[in-house]
C-alpha cells in the first residue's frame, strides 16, 4: 500500500489569520458579485442623511442652542448608521452562509467558530465604511457640514459604535442559528431595541428616571452624549469615552460567549446540517 | 500512520428520545475504499457528520487518522475532507473563488498551483471563472470533488458522490476516485445507494440499519454469506429483514 503524502500545508495553528483572511475574502467576493448589494449599502445612509439634513435646516430657525448646534442631527444620523451597519454587516454575512446552506462545508474544514466570528466583524467594518462614507461626503456640498470636522473624537465614536454594533450582531446571529431562519428578521430589527435608549437624537436626561440607568449601561448612550459634548460645548469627554470602551469590552465578550455557546449547541443538535432556505 | 483511518467505539447519537446511531464500533483500514450502506434513516449521514466533527456524539469515541476526533478535531480536519451533492458552495462565487477560499481555510502553501492542478485533472478549465450557480449538475459535482480534494486529504468522506449524475459523468467520477485512492494511498469512506458503484470501488462494506452496523465484509463475501447473486439483493434482504422498515424505504 502506498504511504500517503500530504500537499504542503501551514502547520496547525489554534488561531490562524490565514483562515480569517480566507473567510474575509469569501465575503468580499460575495459583495463584489452583486453591484446592487453594494449600492444598497450606501442607499439607506444617503437617504437618512438627506432627510435629516433638510430637517436640520428647518430647525435652524429655532432659538434652542441644542437644536442649533451645527449639524447635530446629521452627525447623529451618520453615527447611528455606523452602529446599525456594523450590526447588520455581521448579521447579513452570517445569513449569507445560511442562505447558501454552506455551514457544513465550512466547519468540515479547520475553521474555528471564533475565527468565523472575527471574519464577520472584519467584513462588517468594510460594509460600514462603504455604506457611511458616501453619505458623510455628500453632506459636505449639500449642507455645508462635514462630520470629519469633529477630528479625533470621531474616530473614538466610530470605534465604539462599531464594537457595540458588532457585539449585538454576533448575539443576534447566534439567535438565528439557535432558532432557525424563522428568526431571520431579528437580524434586521434587533438593534432597534437599543435605539430609543441610546440617546441618538436627544439627551439621556429626557428619559424617565427609572430608564436612565438602563441607558447608561449601553456603550451607545455614552457615545451619543459624547457627540453632543463635542458639538455643543466643544469638549471631548474622556470619561464618556472610557465608559463606552469598558462597556464595549463586556458587550463584545458577551457577544462572543453567546455565539460560541450557541455554536456548540448547534453541534449537539445537528443544526449545522439542517440550516438553509 | 495508523493501520486504521477510522475507528469508533460504541459511538452513539441521540436526538431527544430518538437514537439515530446506536453504539456502533467500526474500523476502516487505511488506504481502502469502504462503503457505508443502509436505507434512508439508517444513520449513515449522522455517522458521517460525527466523523467530520459537525455533530457531537452523545457517547462513544472516534479516532481519525490516529487522533481523538473530539479532542483534536481541528488538527485532524486539515488532513481530511468531504463532498456531498446535498451541501452547496456559494452560487454567486466563481469556481476559482470558491476553491481559493477553501485553499485558504486549509492553509495550503501553494494554493494557485493546487487549483491549477485540480482544474486540469478534473477538467474545470472551461468554467473555472463562471459562477458556481450557473453550472450543470455534472459540472457542479466535479467542482464539489475539487473542493473535497483541495487539501489532498488522507481521508475523504463522500456522501452519494454520483447521485443524480448521468451514467457517463458518474463513471468518470468513479474512475477518478479509484485513481486518486490508488495513486495517493488515501482512504475513502463513501455512503452510496448505487450498488454497482460499491461493487466497483469498494473493498469493504459496512451495512447500517436503524442506527446500528448490522453486518460488514467484502462485497463478494457478503453476497456469498447471504446466498444471493448481487449486492443489491443483500442490501434488500438486510433492509427488509424483521419487517422493521416499510418496503418502499428499504428499496431506495
Amino acid at each position: 500500500m502506498k504511504e500517503f503524502e500530504p500537499v504542503p500545508q501551514h502547520a496547525d495553528q489554534p488561531f490562524a489569520l490565514r483562515r480569517i483572511g480566507a473567510m474575509g475574502l469569501r465575503y468580499l467576493y460575495l459583495l463584489r458579485s452583486s453591484w446592487t448589494r453594494v449600492v444598497e449599502l450606501a442607499y439607506w445612509p444617503l437617504m437618512q442623511m438627506i432627510l435629516w439634513g433638510f430637517m436640520t435646516q428647518f430647525l435652524l430657525t429655532s432659538e434652542s442652542p441644542v437644536i442649533k448646534a451645527a449639524g447635530m442631527l446629521i452627525a447623529a444620523v451618520l453615527l447611528w448608521d455606523v452602529m446599525f451597519r456594523s450590526n447588520i454587516g455581521v448579521a447579513i454575512s452570517f445569513l449569507e452562509e445560511m442562505w447558501s446552506r454552506n455551514l457544513a462545508q465550512l466547519f468540515a474544514s479547520p475553521l474555528r467558530p471564533y475565527e468565523w466570528a472575527l471574519s464577520l466583524l472584519f467584513i462588517s467594518l468594510v460594509r460600514t465604511i462603504i455604506g457611511v462614507i458616501p453619505a458623510a461626503l455628500l453632506a459636505i456640498p449639500l449642507y455645508n457640514y462635514s462630520i470629519f470636522d469633529m477630528g479625533l473624537p470621531l474616530i473614538a465614536f466610530f470605534v465604539n459604535l462599531m464594537i457595540f454594533g458588532g457585539a449585538v450582531g454576533l448575539a443576534v446571529s447566534a439567535l438565528v442559528l439557535r432558532f432557525g431562519m424563522g428568526a431571520e428578521s431579528l437580524a434586521w430589527v434587533g438593534i432597534f431595541l437599543v435605539a430609543p435608549i441610546s440617546g441618538i437624537y436627544y439627551p439621556i436626561a429626557i428619559l424617565p428616571d427609572w430608564l436612565q440607568p438602563v441607558a447608561w449601561a449601553l456603550p451607545s448612550a455614552h457615545v451619543f452624549e459624547g457627540m453632543r459634548a463635542v458639538l455643543i460645548d466643544g469638549i471631548f469627554r474622556m470619561d464618556l469615552f472610557v465608559n463606552a470602551l469598558m462597556l464595549n469590552v463586556i458587550f463584545m465578550a458577551a457577544g462572543f460567549a453567546i455565539f460560541l455557546y450557541v455554536f456548540r449547541l448547534a453541534r449537539i443538535k445537528g443544526m449545522l446540517l439542517q440550516m438553509g432556505e | 500512520m495508523s493501520t486504521f483511518a477510522i475507528r469508533t467505539n460504541k459511538l452513539t447519537k441521540t436526538f431527544d428520545d430518538v437514537t439515530a446511531v446506536d453504539a456502533i464500533s467500526i474500523e476502516v483500514k487505511a488506504g481502502t475504499i469502504t462503503a457505508l450502506l443502509g436505507g434512508n434513516g439508517a444513520g449513515k449521514t449522522t455517522t458521517i457528520a460525527m466523523l467530520l466533527g459537525l455533530l457531537l456524539p452523545t457517547s462513544g469515541k472516534i479516532e481519525i487518522l490516529g487522533e481523538d476526533m473530539v479532542k483534536s478535531r481541528h488538527r485532524v480536519l486539515g488532513r481530511m475532507n468531504f463532498g456531498s451533492p446535498y451541501v452547496d458552495l456559494p452560487k454567486r462565487l466563481t469556481v476559482r473563488e470558491n476553491l481559493r477560499v477553501f485553499a485558504g481555510l486549509y492553509g495550503l502553501r501553494q494554493a494557485r498551483t493546487r487549483i491549477k492542478e485540480l482544474s486540469s485533472v478534473l477538467a474545470l478549465d472551461e468554467f473555472i471563472d463562471r459562477p458556481t450557480g450557473q453550472l450543470s449538475s455534472g459540472q457542479r459535482t466535479r467542482v464539489a470533488l475539487a473542493k473535497a480534494l483541495i487539501n489532498a486529504p488522507a481521508l475523504l468522506l463522500l456522501d452519494e458522490p454520483t447521485a443524480s449524475l448521468d451514467p457517463d459523468t458518474g463513471d468518470w467520477i468513479r474512475s477518478y476516485l479509484e485513481e486518486y485512492a490508488r495513486e495517493t494511498g488515501a482512504t475513502i469512506l463513501l455512503a452510496s445507494h448505487n450498488m454497482n458503484e460499491v461493487n466497483r470501488l469498494c473493498s469493504d462494506v459496512l451495512m447500517m440499519k436503524q442506527g446500528q452496523v448490522v453486518d460488514s465484509g467484502t462485497p463478494a463475501g457478503l453476497v456469498e454469506k447471504y446466498g444471493h447473486d448481487t449486492l443489491e439483493q443483500v442490501f434488500l434482504d438486510i433492509a427488509r429483514r424483521d419487517n422493521k422498515l416499510p418496503q418502499e424505504n428499504a428499496a431506495q
